[in-house]
């Protein structure tokens, strides 16, 4: 049971992580790209994790994946803030030049 | 019977892996086309959250849990390479085909 409740996590999170890629690929400008990229790839990742972390049946390797996803996860959402942030100030810039 | 079932979930974990590598190969075809250096940032920040959850299932596939550690310094990696580009100014040159 608890098997194929991991399972069914992992197959939703890989089914974000392509919902993830073609919003990359279809969506017309950077802030659309960036709101989509971040939120599926980051709920697609915790799911992947969580249904792993519900696998083994140890708990050292469950509290690793929790700590792997908790870095990616800050890291991400730290670096789509400051991706947004660098754009905008460049394309203030540009219209200053202008 | 217990030793086919672990079988197969190996597998299943590797078929996993393997989907996502296909999303991410999908991904890199915006690396070719895109217009701005922001996007292919965009690019490499999915392929690092895609590569994250990749080797983690190898790892649990293979049965390697040195993998896991190899996902740890691949997530941290993806960040620093951000930052590094941000911290250097190098998107202000083409963000993204917003130039008229």
């Amino acid at each position: 049971m608890i098997d194929f409740l991991g399972w069914l996590l992992i197959g939703l999170g890989i089914i974000f992580f392509l919902s993830g890629t073609l919003a990359l690929l279809r969506f017309p400008d950077l802030n659309t790209r960036l709101h989509a990229l971040t939120k599926a790839d980051n709920l697609g990742l915790g799911l992947v994790i969580l249904g792993l972390a519900l696998h083994p049946g140890s708990l050292t390797i469950a509290l690793k994946l929790f700590l792997i996803w908790l870095l990616v996860t800050l890291a991400s959402a730290s670096i789509a803030h400051l991706i947004a942030r660098s754009a905008l100030t460049a394309k203030h810039r540009l219209e200053d030049e202008l | 019977m217990v030793s086919a079932k672990i079988l197969f979930m190996s597998e299943a974990y590797l078929f996993c892996a393997f989907v996502l590598l296909f999303s991410v190969s999908a991904g890199l075809v915006l690396i070719l086309l895109g217009k701005g250096r922001v996007e292919r940032l965009l690019v490499l920040q999915l392929l690092g959250t895609s590569t994250v959850a990749v080797v983690l299932l190898l790892a649990q596939s293979l049965k390697l849990p040195g993998l896991r550690d190899l996902a740890l310094v691949l997530g941290l990696l993806a960040c620093i390479v951000a930052l590094a580009f941000i911290r250097y100014g190098c998107l202000d040159s083409g963000s993204g085909g917003e130039k008229q």
